[in-house]
């Protein structure tokens, strides 16, 4: 019971950085953007979140230090991609390798410094229920913002005016363009909230998953929100399917591996990629025909006037 | 019909839209030349000229997409800014695009409302959608996604959603280019019903005979400036093309004995899946083709066309070798050069992109399909001479026109870059064309030298295969003419027996037994 109990935990604090950051890319995508300095906004959202959060003492600020640099770095992205309709996956590559480099310079002063993590929820009683207690009603506030989140953009893609302009923009610029759409604008606010979200994701790790700042933190997981976001064939449901699976696998490898399963661990270690992948893949078969992916991502647009 | 309004009374003192003076330039280039324009209520006001004549930014400028460099819009009489398409609409003006501004993963019902701009709630604009798209005899089904329906369909949401506007001015261009015959039909139904209502409708096309049947005054551009206004019912379709070019248009004329020899390509029994979601299943496919014969495909777009040609040109290839053959020899599984060296030559529909490579010069586009024959390649190194050289012959017999001696393709306008394409293939003496919408968007004079040249490569013993939406096109070169329906391909009809009428049904997806049947009630 203890056992399930602390795995289910640990699921869901792996889970909620991809899912952070998965978010964001999906509607960054949506509008059309490819953004493939999803790891370098995160790296520099955990240094400057934690950055934040150790000089101030409060996590709120750190997570908002986190949102704001990692808005900060996008818009870097847009005045480029965007702007100056400079190609999006060169741009995007070398903001991960400026993210990395900047984020070692922002945190060299905090390493081996250590902060209080986030506090988790307690409420009497309800979180003291035996195993649903604790997962249900006793996590950090980043889970539950996380899960707000996602359901708040399904709400805003299929529900809204604005989110249906927006995804017109990300199937058919052209079009979007000569109905009077302001398409660069309107890309760049998807930039930004994907910034946004990717730098919460990164600042998620120091503030409330380990409670120090370590350059190279994120270790690889805004390429693994970017590939969720693919393999969920840029759906939120799928989104949250996708990343909570992976998680799940990640953290059930590991205590495979303790166990001393005989299977080398190399293999486990790969199971995550592979268990998403299939899943998702049989999800996405489902639909037999349209794209499935925003039609215009990734191309540069420049409107004529 | 009815027709009391001549081009000189009106019911109203003031027109309902006026350019005044209207210019537009990018940068030294002036795409309208003080362009004086004036738009009736009750009138249907046709724009003609060429491509490149500039009637695509004059609309666009009447729509808000694009602001005048100088020179005024009125409205109603007064003075007009428009800073966007919504304030457009918010007038009463609506547009009807040519290459449709619809979002293939989105319903129809989402398309409607992405072009408007009230605050209606969704729910009300699928009920409006549906009183309106019913009441003008238009049906759509507001929860299909548009990559699931055809061309015509495609164009009722335009319309559809440009009526629920309730505009007063209605911009259509170029709305037949991909209609059947009996589809336009419907259209020019509708379009005269909202004459009748009281609009006004600013109606682009190529299609004269289109536009002295359905409007009451043209307006022709030529190089950016107003040329003339006239009454198009009183113009003969000689008379407006002239205006529209400035010279004569050479006529086409076919040689006079043409010697029908041994057949040069076959197609038997062709089966082909399609190997994207979108694309048409050929099924049961075969024609005969002979040398100095011609022979037409005509069709709406997306009834198998493009997989055809794939199909024919080697980009996809056939299970069984025999159901292509060139020259008498089985080629379904061969290469796209093994067939060239086989004498067969391919002129795809799309210029940029597809014939050419856009950002390559044009020696080096003539190098992409003359490697196989000639001596364009010699012991592996590019011959320059020899490509450009090419370049040079090209040039001189179709009448490329372009700025320098070796330009990117993509710096030619779209005349003259097909011009090259056809000519590139035609120089190469191909015992076999396949030519895919040879004329598609290039204008008359063009389209006249790339027919001749058709005409003269038949002359001189070739088979040439040609697929095109322009049914006068094809009745014009033709000796056969088959109809592609769904992937099939009908019986080739001698070009004397196959009317207009007829071959709109067969496109439609009459058989042509109910069509000689219709023909011969008709009669």
């Amino acid at each position: 019971m203890e056992l399930i109990e602390a795995i289910i935990l640990s699921v869901l604090a792996a889970s909620t950085p991809l899912l952070l950051a998965a978010t964001g890319e999906l509607v960054t995508e949506r509008s059309g953007v490819l953004n493939l300095g999803v790891e370098g906004m995160m790296i520099v959202g955990a240094a400057c979140g934690f950055g934040g959060a150790w000089l101030t003492g409060s996590i709120i600020v750190g997570a908002l230090c986190g949102m704001v640099a990692g808005t900060l770095m996008s818009l870097l992205f847009a005045g480029m991609a965007l702007g100056l309709a400079v190609n999006q996956v060169a741009t995007g590559l070398s903001l991960t390798i400026f993210g990395i480099g900047l984020s070692g310079l922002i945190g060299a002063g905090f390493v081996g410094e250590r902060i209080t993590p986030a506090p988790h929820l307690y409420i009497p009683f309800i979180t003291n229920i035996p195993l649903i207690g604790r997962i249900l009603f006793g996590e950090d506030g980043f889970v539950y913002l996380s899960l707000a989140l996602i359901a708040a953009v399904w709400w805003f893609l299929y529900r809204t005016r604005a989110g249906l302009i927006m995804r017109a923009c990300g199937d058919n610029h052209v079009s979007a363009h000569a109905l009077g759409y302001p398409v660069l604008r309107i890309r760049m606010y998807a930039v930004m909230f994907g910034g946004a979200c990717a730098g919460l994701a990164g600042a998620y790790l120091p503030l409330a998953y380990t409670p120090f700042f370590i350059p190279g933190m994120t270790a690889g997981r805004g390429w693994i929100a970017l590939a969720l976001t693919v393999f969920a064939s840029w759906r939120p449901g799928r989104l949250v399917i996708g990343a909570y699976l992976f998680g799940a696998v990640t953290i059930l490898q590991l205590h495979a591996q303790g166990a001393g399963i005989g299977i080398p661990s190399q293999f486990m270690s790969s199971l995550p990629y592979l268990a998403t992948v299939i899943v998702l893949v049989l999800l996405s078969r489902a639909r037999t025909g349209g794209s499935t992916a925003p039609a215009a991502l990734g191309t540069v647009f420049v409107p004529d006037r | 019909m009815r027709d009391t309004t001549s081009a000189g009374q009106h019911t109203s003192a003031t027109p309902l839209l006026q350019t005044v003076a209207l210019t537009k330039r990018y940068g030294t280039f002036l795409a309208n030349d003080k362009i004086d324009l004036d738009i009736w209520p009750r009138q249907i006001h046709a724009l003609l000229g060429e491509n490149g004549a500039g009637k695509s930014t004059l609309v666009k400028t009447i729509y808000g997409l694009v602001q005048p460099s100088e020179g005024e819009l009125r409205w109603e009489g007064r003075n007009m800014v428009l800073s966007g398409p919504s304030q457009a609409r918010a007038r009463g003006i609506g547009m009807v695009f040519q290459h449709f501004s619809l979002f293939d993963n989105l319903t129809v019902a989402e398309n409607v409302a992405l072009g408007l701009d009230g605050k209606e709630s969704f729910k009300e604009i699928s009920a409006r959608l549906e009183r309106v798209s019913h009441s003008y005899g238009l049906p759509l089904d507001p929860k299909r996604e548009v990559w699931q329906l055809s061309v015509g369909e495609r164009q009722r949401i335009e319309i559809v959603r440009a009526l629920m506007q309730d505009p007063k001015f209605l911009i259509l261009d170029e709305p037949t280019a991909v209609l059947t015959p009996q589809e336009a039909d419907q259209l020019f139904v509708v379009l005269e019903r909202l004459k009748s209502e009281g609009r006004a409708i600013l109606y682009i096309s190529h299609k004269l005979e289109e536009v002295k049947k359905l409007c009451d005054t043209a307006t022709i551009l030529r190089n950016g400036k107003k040329v003339a206004t006239c009454n198009p019912k009183a113009e003969t379709a000689a008379s407006l093309a002239r205006m529209m070019v400035g010279t004569e248009i050479k006529e086409v004329k076919p040689a006079t004995t043409r010697q029908i020899t041994v057949p040069r390509l076959a197609i038997i029994d062709l089966n082909l899946e399609p190997d994207d979601p979108h694309g048409v299943h050929l099924k049961g496919i075969s024609l005969e083709l002979r040398g100095g014969e011609i022979l037409g495909i005509a069709g709406v777009a997306g009834n198998g066309q493009d997989e055809l040609f794939a199909a024919l040109s080697g980009e996809r290839l056939a299970k069984d070798p025999g159901t292509v053959v060139i020259e008498g020899i089985a080629a379904g599984h061969l290469s796209i050069s093994r067939r060239r060296k086989l004498g067969a030559a391919f002129v795809p529909e799309e210029r940029l992109g597809h014939g050419t490579a856009p950002r390559m010069r044009l020696s080096e586009n003539a190098l992409l399909t003359g490697h196989v024959a000639g001596n364009m390649v010699l012991h592996g190194f590019v011959n320059t001479a020899a490509t450009l050289n090419a370049v040079d012959r090209t040039t001189e017999t179709f009448d490329v026109r372009k700025a320098k001696r070796d330009p990117e393709a993509a710096s030619l306008s779209g005349g003259n870059l097909q011009k090259f394409i056809v000519g590139r293939e035609i120089l190469r003496n191909p015992a076999v064309l396949v030519v895919n919408q040879p004329t598609w968007g290039v204008d008359a004079g063009a389209a006249a030298v790339i027919r001749q040249a058709l005409l003269d490569l038949a002359a001189g013993g070739a088979a040439v295969l040609v697929t095109s939406q322009d049914i006068d096109e094809l009745i014009e070169i033709s000796d056969r003419i088959a109809v592609m329906f769904h992937g099939r391909l009908s019986e080739p009809l001698p070009t004397a027996e196959a009317s207009r009428e007829k071959l709109g049904l067969l496109m439609g997806g009459s058989s042509l037994e109910a069509t000689e049947q219709a023909h011969a009630a008709g009669t």
